[in-house]
């Protein structure tokens, strides 16, 4: 890529930074959406989208190409599949060093890293993802039919899940840390009223063993500190997201959860360094949300550039 | 029926066997249009013009004659959607299950061709 000077970079090519790159490059700012992955972040991972207004039903995938045609319609750059390998996001020139080779500048920065799928990170998860283990449900749950499983979790996507796995699994376990639920009321009665369900309070998980796949898991009662075994055919593991925010930990301040923390303008301590989508401090997380975030963020960097 | 990719589709065995036997290093994802199969295809698709020494394809799970990948003895236990399996000289070298990420399929290409 021969340009390497931009009025606005955004790192993270999900709903906030493609919805972000659409309103800067619409506003005729030069705009770079750097992304190290493909397109769309967790929204990919989304079978089917189905509170996205406007669209009443639409895969992840779909949504994700869509927006960035959109974006690229406009004239914003998405350069994909990049590995972003140290930067600068102090002083008044930013620069961004991607597969330690191409240096870019601009003159401010949105981050738009998201989130990931939180793991157990115990014995044997790593071993068994895709022999048994799963985060996807519509994925892999027509792997299990008259199988045992465990769904690990106690959110509206555990709860959810969990529900939908019956109509393959013979039973499902939702094993979870407290002895209440995150998820909203009628997710919880849903699930605590279906006759294939039942649950494990106040426990986790404490290791994966099997063979080839997956055969059984430690189970830790967290009031007695006891351990037991449970032979199980599958797991299936909804605990939530971490933000990617680890290579600005010492730059950008962080919440305790490592969210980076920005005003109502979405910008964060650093001075034309703005954030949006998942990676940052909030409660709700929605797509819907991160395009808030995107617009927001884009319009303020706009602003920020053109009054220096 | 094939997958919505730009990679280039296997549909039958006969279609397997040529390929396997007319090329030395290949790398076939096996799965369907799902969110833990989608970003494995676009990985490929770009990885494509990296490894010129490869072939990569894809093919629909569903197909019956995907038979010829989900029923190899290297995909035994396999219970995550794609199925990727890495072929030299018409032998499985590695054969993983569930999303991966670049990393993880470069560290694959990079050892194994």
């Amino acid at each position: 890529m021969k340009d390497k000077k931009f009025d606005i970079i955004i790192i993270g090519g999900g709903p906030a930074g493609l919805t972000a790159g659409l309103y800067i490059a619409r506003a005729k700012v030069k705009v770079l959406v750097l992304n190290e992955g493909i397109s769309g972040g967790q929204m990919v991972l989304t079978h089917e989208i189905a509170n996205y207004p406007g669209i009443n039903t639409i895969s992840g995938f779909m949504l994700s190409r869509n927006m960035q045609k959109q974006a690229e319609s406009f004239g914003c750059i998405v350069k994909s599949n990049i590995k972003i390998t140290s930067f600068n996001l102090e002083g008044k020139v930013k620069t961004i060093t991607v597969n330690e080779k191409e240096v870019f500048e601009a003159k401010a920065v949105i981050i738009a890293t998201g989130g990931k799928s939180r793991k157990l990170n115990i014995e044997g998860e790593n071993e068994f993802t895709g022999k048994g283990i799963s985060y996807c449900a519509t994925c892999d749950g027509d792997f299990f039919q008259d199988k045992e499983i465990i769904v690990v979790g106690g959110g509206n996507s555990a709860l959810e899940e969990a529900v939908a796995l019956t109509q393959y699994a013979k039973k499902v376990t939702i094993v979870h840390q407290f002895d209440h639920f995150q998820g909203f009321k009628h997710a919880i009665e849903t699930a605590k009223n279906h006759k294939k369900i039942d649950f494990i309070l106040e426990a986790e998980i404490v290791g994966f063993y099997g063979s080839k796949s997956l055969e059984e898991v430690k189970i830790k009662d967290l009031n007695t500190s006891k351990e037991f075994t449970k032979k199980i055919d599958g797991v299936f593991i909804f605990i939530g997201y971490v933000p990617q925010t680890i290579p600005f930990k010492n730059i950008i301040k962080l919440s305790k959860r490592g969210e980076i923390i920005a005003d109502k303008n979405m910008a964060t301590n650093i001075s034309g360094v703005f954030v949006a989508g998942d990676c940052r401090e909030k409660n709700i997380r929605q797509i819907t949300t991160a395009v808030s975030d995107g617009t927001i963020s884009a319009l303020k960097a706009i602003e920020y550039i053109q009054s220096k | 029926m094939n997958l919505q990719t730009n990679l280039k589709h296997i549909s039958t065995e006969a279609d397997y066997n040529k390929i396997v036997s007319d090329n030395e290093n290949i790398m076939i994802c096996c799965g369907r249009m799902g969110p833990m199969c989608v970003p494995v295809y676009a990985e490929m698709e770009d990885l494509q013009n990296e490894y010129s020494n490869v072939k990569f394809y894809d093919m629909l799970f569903d197909l019956p004659e995907a038979g010829v990948i989900r029923n190899m003895p290297e995909c035994a236990g396999f219970m995550g959607l794609p199925f990727t399996v890495y072929i030299k000289n018409g032998k499985v070298v590695k054969a993983t299950s569930s999303i991966q990420s670049r990393e993880q399929i470069t560290e694959i290409l990079d050892s194994v061709f």
